[in-house]
């Protein structure tokens, strides 16, 4: 994961926190925040290719509008990063293009 | 329909009209359902203003946290409140679908209170789909829920009362700027000043703009005024690596990592259109607005609409209109309301704080190529078509959005058109010769959000009080 | 305003009122005969079956109690390819016609009975052969893999296929007015006047005039019909259509619920209502939609559905489609069916030629579509 697009972490009130995976990464996430500020704090870029031209794209407006911060979340792609709350173990890949159904059979 | 849990009032959002309008239902003992899709109430000016995360208070400044008193009354009421609800559905018949937890329910209302408020308007550009664009309203969003500030180098672009508010957070939070790109367009200046009456009499609004711009100039933050021929470039691996804009005769480039975007806000009217309410274009707003009563009353007689989704007034105009609106509903349902001496004052203050809107909409109006792109810049960003694209097809005899729709798909992808709408209406009008008003808008259809087949399935299956899984 | 006042905004060979499906493969083929076609059309919100439905070039069970309406369909179907190739040819627009065959999936094993005795009734009364299968869902499941557990069969019509309706509407549009037809979007034609052989048609934006005027106006048909001396009893049927969204190819033929796009997405929809001209979704119909849908398919239970709507059917009481004459005014024409897309080929070949030679293909007889069969 490029470290260089992390977004940085100010002062916080306690919160717990929470151990979840980004495309294989391990990293610590907020109790309460969104998928989609978890992966711009990883620094993650893009987060999902189109299904149209497979071109890169990454969350844009941040209040469910947009579609742009599709993810793969514990297995149920297309799935808005932004409006999911990050839970303990959960796992988070890049949405590639179209997505799959049915599993691995396909 | 039979079986359903009925309310006497439902509110969609618990923004600051929303939790007004809660306050007041249940003061006046309606039984009240009020339904986000967020997981905690405050709506898009008071996010997360239960746990506020920021440890310096200073960032967000005051104007954040006087939410925590609507917080409290809404705490206080006695209602039912669901959150992480997205309503997806509203039928003619009164009736009601949302989406909880993967599980879909149905309910009854007497009275619809729409306070969905809104969302930033679409800002096409050249660049502005590359992944590290976007929008400021997203910035925020971040800082006050994660406590997250952008990856730098970052350079914040376009106009607005909000871009500045913003800006200025995050210069308070430490964020390094590069420059703050303001494409205000100079002849907005000579226009907006014809308002200055309505400025004046705002003059709240406009001392709090004047402190942004004079905490902007003491940050030492670069402020490129009146730019435009703004363009967003990428780096080889296809993120955001530079933006360039032209100032005068001069083009320049900044290098970035972030670029945030704004152009002001419209009103969410996804809901509202997919039920067929009638709406119309705001000329000055420069966007579509549910045609309302003066009461808030919609053209559908049980449905009303409070806050920012029934025209940009802001935070504290919403909460009033939340209010008025729920007063208006608690008499319809016959039950004694306010006192007619307290409403009049309160339209009085509603009167004073609107006072300034027309000077903030003609000096913030968006630069022409925002409005109506040209070339290869993408309008709909879920379907990837481009503003030449869309402007080709009235050549082959599209009057109208839905018919663009059907020819190129524009719109139809998982934003809905929410995206799109508003500058696919501009281009075709553009083409056209005619206005946005005679244009029309999309067909919008339920669901408004999506849903899966299993969850929508799961409703064909009667249950017991409305619940199905 | 008086008719002699009233601006005279131009004239053409042949007028076809109504710009959806039907009106426009008529003008196509009319105009590759050479002659000036202009088209009529309603402005961006109108009632258009053609922009809301399921892109079925569908032949199996089609014709059930006409077997002319089966063999113009089989015809229609054979027609396709062509239509398809000259379309992505000239305009550059692949508008995805597959013709690999189509399913038609049972619930119930006594629905599958009734699809069969439908089907073999049918061959009966073709004796030039009608091919089709009945499917149990064993060998249902080697065609799709991903078939559910309680679906009972299938009838399979290998001269089925779908096509993308709306890029098909563009690239007629596209190839007509490449060949110099006229598409003028000026609102509803309010009135049809026959004089001297010839007619002039009453629009918002004046008049205009022709030789001969195709009525196509889908289930406006219905009002135009009488101004030019035909009865056309049409009436709306609304069915509802779910699109989900885009996901990897898993259903490699349409079939009669369920759709495939070549986009990746995903339609479900056929459902039949009678609730006059009203477009909207109900979430009961919805429901039971993607109730059988993912009967059908289960794994698109988790599939996220993003749109849906109702479109309406354009109905004859019995069903088949009317290609009629005027016998009062000769040179006025109406055409209209339920099934404007699997007919497509049909209309651009050999009703368009009957329209403009006047006389009809020997293989379909046309009289069979007269309307006046609805007033016995
Ligand atoms: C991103 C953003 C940031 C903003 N920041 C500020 C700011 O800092 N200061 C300021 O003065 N103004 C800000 N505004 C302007 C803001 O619109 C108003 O100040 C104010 O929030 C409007 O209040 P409201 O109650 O009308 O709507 P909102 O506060 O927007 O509340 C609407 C609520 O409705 C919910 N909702 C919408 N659709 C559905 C649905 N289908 N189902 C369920 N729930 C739904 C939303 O989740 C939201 O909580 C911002 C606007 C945006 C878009
Ligand atoms: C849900 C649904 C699914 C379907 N699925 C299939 C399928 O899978 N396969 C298939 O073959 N068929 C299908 N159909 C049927 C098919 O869509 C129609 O048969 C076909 O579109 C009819 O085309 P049309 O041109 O007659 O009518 P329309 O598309 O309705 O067009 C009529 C046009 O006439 C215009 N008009 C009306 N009155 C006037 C006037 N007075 N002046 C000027 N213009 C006028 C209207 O604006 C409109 O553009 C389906 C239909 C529906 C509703
Ligand atoms: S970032 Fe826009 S919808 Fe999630």
């Amino acid at each position: 994961m490029a470290a260089d697009f992390s977004f940085n972490r100010l002062p916080c009130n306690e919160r717990a926190e929470v151990e979840i995976t980004i495309e294989g990464h391990k990293v610590i996430a907020l109790e309460g925040e969104t998928v989609a500020a978890a992966v711009m704090h990883s620094g993650l870029r893009p987060t999902r290719t189109t299904a149209v031209s497979g071109t890169g794209r990454a969350p844009y407006c941040m209040m469910g509008v947009c579609f742009e911060c599709l993810m793969n979340i514990d297995g149920k792609p297309n799935t808005q990063a932004c409006m999911t709350e990050v839970s303990e173990g959960m796992v988070i890949t890049v949405q590639q293009g179209a997505r799959e159904i049915g599993g691995d059979r396909l | 329909m039979t079986g359903l849990q009925q309310y006497d009032l439902v509110i969609l959002g618990a923004g600051p009209a929303g939790m007004a309008s809660a306050k007041e239902a249940s003061e006046a003992g309606l039984n009240t359902l009020i339904l986000d899709e967020q997981p905690r109430a405050g709506g898009q000016i008071y996010r997360n203003i239960g746990r506020p995360i920021l440890q310096n208070r200073s960032i967000l400044g005051e104007d954040y946290y006087v939410g925590e008193s609507l917080l409290a009354g809404l705490a206080q009421a006695s209602l039912t409140h669901i959150s992480n609800a997205t309503v997806w559905e509203v039928t003619g018949d009164n009736t009601l679908c949302f989406s909880a937890e993967g599980m879909s329910r149905q309910v009854g209302f007497k009275k619809l209170l729409l306070a969905t408020g809104a969302q930033e308007r679409p800002v096409p550009f050249p660049g502005w789909t590359l992944p590290g664009v976007m929008t400021c309203g997203a910035a925020q969003i971040l800082l006050k829920s994660s406590g997250l500030t952008p990856v730098e180098p970052l350079v914040i672009a376009g106009s607005g009362p909000l871009l500045l508010l913003i800006a200025c957070q995050l210069i308070r939070a430490g964020v390094r700027v590069e420059g703050i790109v303001e494409t205000t367009p100079t002849a907005n200046y000579g226009r907006a000043l014809k308002e200055i009456g309505g400025a004046i009499k705002g003059w709240r609004h406009l001392l709090k703009g004047m402190r942004m711009l004079n905490e902007i100039r003491r940050s030492g933050v670069k402020f490129y005024k009146c730019a435009t021929e703004l363009r967003a470039e990428p780096g080889s691996d296809g993120n955001l690596a530079s933006v360039s804009f032209r100032k005068g005769s001069t083009l320049h480039q900044l290098e970035c990592q972030t670029l945030l975007v704004h152009q002001g806000v419209i009103p969410n009217t996804q809901l509202g259109r997919a039920i067929g309410l009638e709406h119309q274009w705001d000329e000055v707003q420069q966007c579509w607005k549910p045609t309302l009563l003066e009461n808030g009353c919609s053209s559908h007689p049980d449905i009303f609409i409070a806050g920012d989704s029934a025209g940009i007034g802001g935070a504290i105009v919403a909460e009033i209109q939340g209010r008025t609106v729920t007063n208006e509903i608690v008499q319809q349902l016959g039950l004694k309301g306010k006192k007619d001496s307290e409403i009049d004052s309160l339209r009085k203050e509603l009167a004073d704080q609107l006072a300034i809107r027309p000077f903030l909409d003609y000096l913030y109006r968006p630069l022409d190529m925002f409005l109506r792109p040209q070339g290869e810049t993408i309008v709909c960003r879920c379907e990837e078509v481009s503003a030449t694209e869309i402007r080709g097809l009235v050549k082959q005899g599209c009057v109208g959005p839905n018919q663009t729709k059907a020819f190129c798909r524009s719109g139809m992808g998982p934003c809905q058109g929410r995206q799109c709408g508003s500058t696919v209406t501009a281009l075709l009008a553009d083409e056209l010769g005619s206005n946005p008003s005679d244009v029309g808008y999309y067909n919008i259809r339920f669901p408004i959000k999506p849903v899966t087949l299993g969850e929508l399935a799961s409703l064909s299956q009667p249950a017991q009080d409305g619940t199905v899984k | 305003m008086t008719e002699s006042v009233r601006l005279n905004r131009g004239s053409s060979d042949v007028a076809v009122i109504g710009g959806g499906l039907v009106g426009l493969c008529i003008a196509l083929g009319i105009q590759k005969q050479g002659q000036q076609v202009t088209v009529y059309d309603e402005g961006d919100v109108a009632l258009r079956a053609s922009r809301g439905n399921f892109g079925l070039v569908w032949v199996q069970g089609k014709g059930d109690n006409l077997p002319e309406y089966a063999r113009i369909t089989r015809l229609s179907a054979q027609l396709w390819a062509g239509l398809a190739d000259d379309l992505t040819q000239h305009t550059g627009i692949d508008i995805q016609l597959q013709q690999r065959g189509g399913l038609f999936v049972c619930l119930s094993e006594s629905e599958l009975q009734k699809r069969q005795v439908i089907l073999e009734q049918m061959a009966i009364e073709h004796p030039e052969g009608y091919p089709y299968e009945v499917l149990d869902l064993q060998q249902l499941r080697e065609m799709i893999p991903d078939i559910g557990p309680e679906v009972a069969g299938a009838t399979w019509g290998p001269e089925d296929g779908h096509v993308n309706p709306l890029y098909l509407m563009r690239a007629l549009v596209a190839r007509f007015e490449s060949l110099g037809g006229k598409l003028v979007n000026a609102g509803r034609v309010s009135n049809i006047i026959p004089q001297q052989g010839q007619f002039v048609l009453q629009t918002e934006q004046g008049d205009f005039s022709c030789n001969k005027v195709v009525l196509a106006a889908g289930l406006g048909n219905k009002e135009l019909g009488p101004m030019v001396g035909i009865d056309a009893p049409v009436f709306p049927n609304r069915g509802q259509v779910l699109i989900a969204e885009r996901v990897r190819p898993f259903l490699h033929y349409p079939t009669g619920h369920v759709r495939q796009t070549e986009e990746g997405t995903v339609q479900c929809g056929d459902s039949k209502e009678d609730v006059g001209f009203d477009t909207g979704t109900t979430t009961e119909v919805l429901a039971q939609i993607a109730q059988r849908a993912t009967t059908m398919f289960p794994l698109l239970k988790e599939v996220n559905l993003i749109r849906s709507w109702g479109a309406l059917r354009i109905m004859t009481p019995d069903g088949n489609p009317i290609y009629q004459q005027s016998k009062q005014y000769p040179g006025a024409y109406l055409v209209t069916c339920h099934s404007g897309v699997t007919l497509a080929a049909a209309h651009a070949g050999p009703i368009a030629d009957w329209i403009s030679t006047g006389s009809a293909d020997s293989a379909i007889d046309l009289e069979k579509f007269h309307g006046s069969r609805f007033q016995l």
